[in-house]
C-alpha cells in the first residue's frame, strides 16, 4: 500500500534515538518517505489496542457522571435561550438567547448526540442515552446518520469512492477525484452546505448523486425520505411554530431567533467537521489498497486519514471532542471525553512509528481546508502539486518473519 | 369534539420538546418528577437476616399496582452501569399506600443483591417496571390453600397469603417454608403474627442445614383439611421445585399445582478455552443453531438470517441485538459476559455454551 498525501505543513515527527523500533525504521533520512512494513503495521495495532483496552477496562461512574453533566449544561442553555427569547425585543437579551440556544444545539449535536450515538455510552445500558435510542436536536433521523456515518464514513474512511464524506458528493476534496466544470462552483457548494449543513447531512443517505445518474430508484429511498420528513417535520414544528407561538407577539423574533440559533450551529459544525479530514497532510486511499486489511493496517489508515485541531478544553466540548479526530476514529466507540487524555500516548506511538500526527489551530486547519477547496475547483494541471508525504506499507508478512 | 386540556398541554409540551423525551429534563429537577416513567424511592431499608435487605419501596403514580406472586423488574446504576434484576414484592396485592415490600437475598455471587444489600438506603432512586408474571391466584378462590416455598421463594407466596388474609379468605391455609437456618427466615417475625391472628392459618417452619436438616417429603404435608379442594403454590429452588413436582405425580394428585422457579439461573461456571459446544438459539425467527464457535454475526448469516450490519468490526453498533440469556465472548477482547436481556454486538461476540438472542 502506497499512500500519497499533499503535504505541505506535515512533515513526519522525529524519530526518537531509544526506541527499540528505530532500526525498523528504514528511511529516516528522507522526511517525505516512510516506509513500515507488515510487522510494523501490527505492532502499531497491538499498541493501540493496549490503549483501548487500559481505557475500557477504566469506564465507569466517572464516564457516567461526565455525560450528565454535559446534559444538564445543555439543558440549562436550552432553557435559558428558549426562556430569554420571551424578552426578544430588547436586542441585548436577543442575542443572548441566540447565543444560549447555539450553545445548547452545539452541545447537543455534537458532545452529546454524535458521541452517544456512536455507542461510547452503551455499556452504561441506559434506556436514552443508547446508541439505538437517541434522537438529536437536528433535521437528521438518528437512524439514517448511524448508517451513513458510524458505518459508511467510519468503516471507509477516506477511501475514494466509498466514503461518501469525501465531499458529500457535491464537493471535490481530493485531488484523485476526476475534475469536471461543475466543480467550478467547489467555493460556492461548500458555503451552501456550511450555511444548511444540518439539510445537508440529512440527505446524505440518500445518495442524492447516485439518484441522479440512474444508480438509485425512488423505491429504494422511499422509506429514507419517510423518516425525514417525520423527523424534520417535528423540528421545523418546534422550532419555527411551537416555540414562537408561544412567545405570542414575539412570533417573529423568536423565529428569526431560532433560525440564527440553526445557522451557529450549521456553521460551527461544518467547520469542525471539515478540519477532521480534508486539512493538507490528511491522506485518502483507494479500495484497492485497502483490500481485506489487517487491524493493523485499518488503525493506520484511520490515524493517517483524520487531523485534530488544538485548543482549550472548553474548545474541545464544543466541538464534542472531534478536535481529536485522530483519537476518534482509532476509537470511535470509546467515550469522547477519554480523547484528550489518550492523545499524548497516541502521539507518542505516531512518534514511534514515525509516522505524522497531523494537528494544528482551528484557524490553520480551517484556512487550510478552504484553501484546498479553492484548490481543488481547478483542474490539476492549474495548481501545484504539493509537496508529498509517502507512507509506504508493505502489505504481507515479510519472508523472514 | 372536546378538547381535553390536560391533552393538549401535553401534546405542546411534547413536540416543544421534541426529539428528547420529557423525563429527561423532569429527571435533572427530580428523579422522582416523571412524565412517563415509572420509578421508585426508597423509602425504608431494613435487614432481617444477616443475607438479606429489604426495601420498601414508593413507586411513581404511573405504578399499576401487582396481584400477588407477580414480580417486577428492579434496576440500579452500580459504577455507571444499570443493571436490572426480578424481585417478586412480598406485600398483599393492591396496598393502598401502593408501597411494594422487596427482600432480596444477597447470594455470594450475587452482583445486584450484594449491591443493594450493602448500598441501599432510604431516598435512594431506583427504576422500576410494570408488575408481570402469571404466577398468581386463580380468581376463583381454592377451598383450601397450600403454600410451599424454599429461601427467597417465600415472597411471591407470602404476597399471596397475606393477600387472601387481607380478603378475610375462609379457608385453610397452610404454609409450609424451608430456610437454611431458623434465622434465615426473612419473614419469621410476619409469619408467627400471622400464624397468631389467623385460626385457620398452619405454619410449618423446616431448616436445610444442620445436624437434622429437613428436605420437602409427603408428610410435610399430612393433615391438610380439605386437601383434596386445595390448590399448590410452589416457589424456591429446583431442588424443592422437582421434589414437589415428583410427590405430586407419584401421589396421583388431581387438583392444580402453580408453581414458579425463583431463583437466579445458577451462575454459568465460564471457560472460554473448553471445548466450542452449546445451542445458539435465535429468538425471533424461532431457528437455532448448534454453536460452532464463529461470532453470532456469522452464525446467523448460515443459519439463513440476515440480521442488521455493517462494519462487521465492532465500531458501528448496527448489529446490537438483545442477548436474553446465555454466555458470549468478545473476540476482540476476549471477555465474557454472562448478563441477561443485555445489547451485544452480533459481529464481535460468539456464545460459550447455550445464547438466546433476539435476531
Ligand atoms: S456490524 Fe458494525 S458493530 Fe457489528
Amino acid at each position: 500500500m502506497t499512500i500519497t498525501s499533499n503535504s505541505t505543513e506535515i512533515v513526519p515527527t522525529a524519530v526518537t534515538s531509544d526506541r527499540e523500533f528505530d532500526d525498523l525504521i528504514t528511511d529516516v533520512r528522507d522526511p517525505k518517505h516512510i516506509t513500515l512494513s507488515y510487522e510494523q503495521v501490527e505492532a502499531l495495532g497491538r499498541d493501540l489496542d493496549e490503549l483501548r483496552a487500559r481505557v475500557v477496562a477504566d469506564l465507569g461512574e466517572k464516564d457516567r457522571e461526565y455525560l450528565y453533566s454535559v446534559i444538564r449544561a445543555q439543558r440549562g442553555f436550552e432553557i435559558a435561550g428558549r426562556g430569554l427569547m420571551y424578552l426578544g425585543f430588547f436586542p441585548p437579551a436577543w442575542i443572548a438567547a441566540v447565543g444560549a440556544l447555539s450553545v445548547s444545539k452545539i452541545l447537543d449535536n455534537m458532545e452529546i448526540g454524535h458521541n452517544v450515538m456512536h455507542g461510547q455510552y452503551d455499556w452504561m445500558r441506559e434506556d436514552t442515552y443508547n446508541s439505538r435510542e437517541f434522537e438529536w436536536d437536528t433535521v437528521c433521523p438518528a437512524d439514517q446518520w448511524r448508517h451513513s456515518h458510524n458505518y459508511m464514513h467510519h468503516t471507509f474512511t477516506n477511501i475514494l469512492g466509498e466514503d461518501r464524506d469525501i465531499g458529500y458528493g457535491i464537493l471535490r476534496m481530493a485531488r484523485d477525484q476526476k475534475w469536471n466544470p461543475y466543480y467550478l462552483g467547489n467555493l460556492a457548494y461548500a458555503t451552501g452546505l456550511m450555511l444548511l449543513f444540518e439539510w445537508g447531512v440529512m440527505l446524505h443517505d440518500l445518495e442524492v448523486e447516485n439518484i441522479v445518474a440512474g444508480k438509485r430508484k425512488w423505491y429504494d429511498v422511499k422509506g429514507l425520505v419517510k423518516g425525514m420528513w417525520r423527523k424534520a417535520g417535528r423540528q421545523v414544528l418546534k422550532d419555527y411554530v411551537v416555540f414562537p407561538a408561544l412567545t405570542g407577539p414575539l412570533f417573529v423574533p423568536t423565529l428569526v431567533g431560532n433560525a440564527t440559533a440553526n445557522l451557529v450551529r450549521n456553521v460551527w459544525t461544518y467547520s469542525i467537521i471539515f478540519c477532521g479530514h480534508f486539512p493538507s497532510g490528511a491522506q485518502t486511499f483507494t479500495s484497492e489498497e485497502c483490500e481485506n486489511e489487517t487491524r493493523g493496517q485499518w488503525y493506520l489508515r484511520q490515524m493517517l486519514g483524520s487531523a485534530n485541531i488544538t485548543g482549550s478544553p472548553l474548545f474541545h466540548i464544543m466541538s464534542g471532542n472531534l478536535s481529536h479526530q485522530i483519537e476518534h476514529h482509532l476509537f470511535p466507540d470509546l467515550p469522547a471525553s477519554r480523547y484528550p487524555e489518550m492523545s499524548g500516548e497516541v502521539r507518542e506511538i505516531c512518534e514511534r512509528y514515525g509516522l505524522p500526527y497531523n494537528t494544528g489551530s482551528f484557524s490553520h486547519q480551517l484556512g487550510s481546508t478552504w484553501k484546498k477547496i479553492a484548490k481543488l475547483s481547478l483542474p490539476n494541471f492549474m495548481t501545484r502539486d504539493d509537496d508529498d508525504l509517502v507512507v509506504t506499507v508493505e502489505r504481507s508478512k515479510s519472508a523472514a518473519a | 369534539m372536546s378538547i381535553r386540556i390536560p391533552d393538549l398541554v401535553g401534546s405542546i409540551v411534547e413536540a416543544a420538546l421534541s426529539p428528547h423525551p420529557v423525563d429527561r429534563y423532569l429527571e435533572l429537577v427530580d428523579p422522582m418528577m416523571t412524565w412517563r416513567d415509572l420509578r421508585a424511592k426508597v423509602v425504608a431499608v431494613d435487614h432481617p437476616t444477616s443475607r438479606t435487605v429489604r426495601l420498601t419501596l414508593q413507586p411513581t403514580r404511573q405504578w399499576q399496582g401487582h396481584s400477588a406472586g407477580q414480580y417486577v423488574q428492579l434496576s440500579t446504576v452500580i459504577n455507571g452501569v444499570r443493571h436490572v434484576r426480578c424481585f417478586s414484592p412480598a406485600n398483599a396485592a393492591n396496598t393502598p399506600s401502593g408501597a411494594l415490600e422487596l427482600t432480596i437475598t444477597a447470594h455470594d455471587d450475587g452482583f445486584v443483591s450484594s449491591h443493594l444489600r450493602e448500598h441501599a438506603h432510604a431516598g435512594m432512586v431506583v427504576g422500576l417496571s410494570q408488575a408481570a408474571g402469571e404466577f398468581t391466584l386463580p380468581d376463583d378462590r381454592p377451598r383450601s390453600a397450600v403454600f410451599i416455598s424454599g429461601g427467597s421463594g417465600i415472597t411471591p407466596v407470602l404476597s399471596m397469603v397475606r393477600t387472601l388474609v387481607t380478603e378475610g379468605y375462609p379457608g385453610p391455609i397452610t404454609f409450609v417454608h424451608y430456610a437454611r437456618t431458623p434465622a434465615d427466615v426473612a419473614y419469621r417475625a410476619e409469619l408467627t403474627a400471622l400464624a397468631g391472628a389467623t385460626p385457620a392459618f398452619d405454619l410449618r417452619l423446616h431448616y436445610t442445614r444442620g445436624d437434622d436438616a429437613e428436605h420437602f417429603t409427603a408428610a410435610h404435608l399430612a393433615d391438610i383439611p380439605r386437601f383434596d379442594d386445595a390448590h399448590l403454590f410452589v416457589c424456591g429452588p429446583p431442588a424443592l421445585m422437582n421434589a414437589v413436582d415428583e410427590f405430586y405425580d407419584t401421589s396421583g394428585l388431581t387438583q392444580p399445582l402453580h408453581s414458579e422457579a425463583f431463583t437466579l439461573a445458577a451462575p454459568i461456571a465460564v471457560d472460554p478455552d473448553a471445548p466450542v459446544d452449546g445451542e445458539l438459539t435465535f429468538l425471533r425467527s424461532g431457528r437455532s443453531a448448534t454453536n460452532d464457535g464463529r461470532t453470532i454475526l456469522d452464525q446467523a448469516e448460515s443459519a439463513g438470517l440476515s440480521p442488521e450490519s455493517g462494519c462487521r468490526m465492532g465500531i458501528c453498533f448496527s448489529c446490537t441485538a438483545i442477548k436474553k440469556s446465555g454466555c458470549t465472548r468478545n473476540v476482540l477482547t476476549g471477555e465474557t459476559d454472562t448478563e441477561a436481556d443485555t445489547q451485544i454486538q452480533l459481529c464481535i461476540n460468539a456464545p460459550v455454551g447455550d445464547v438466546e438472542i433476539e435476531v
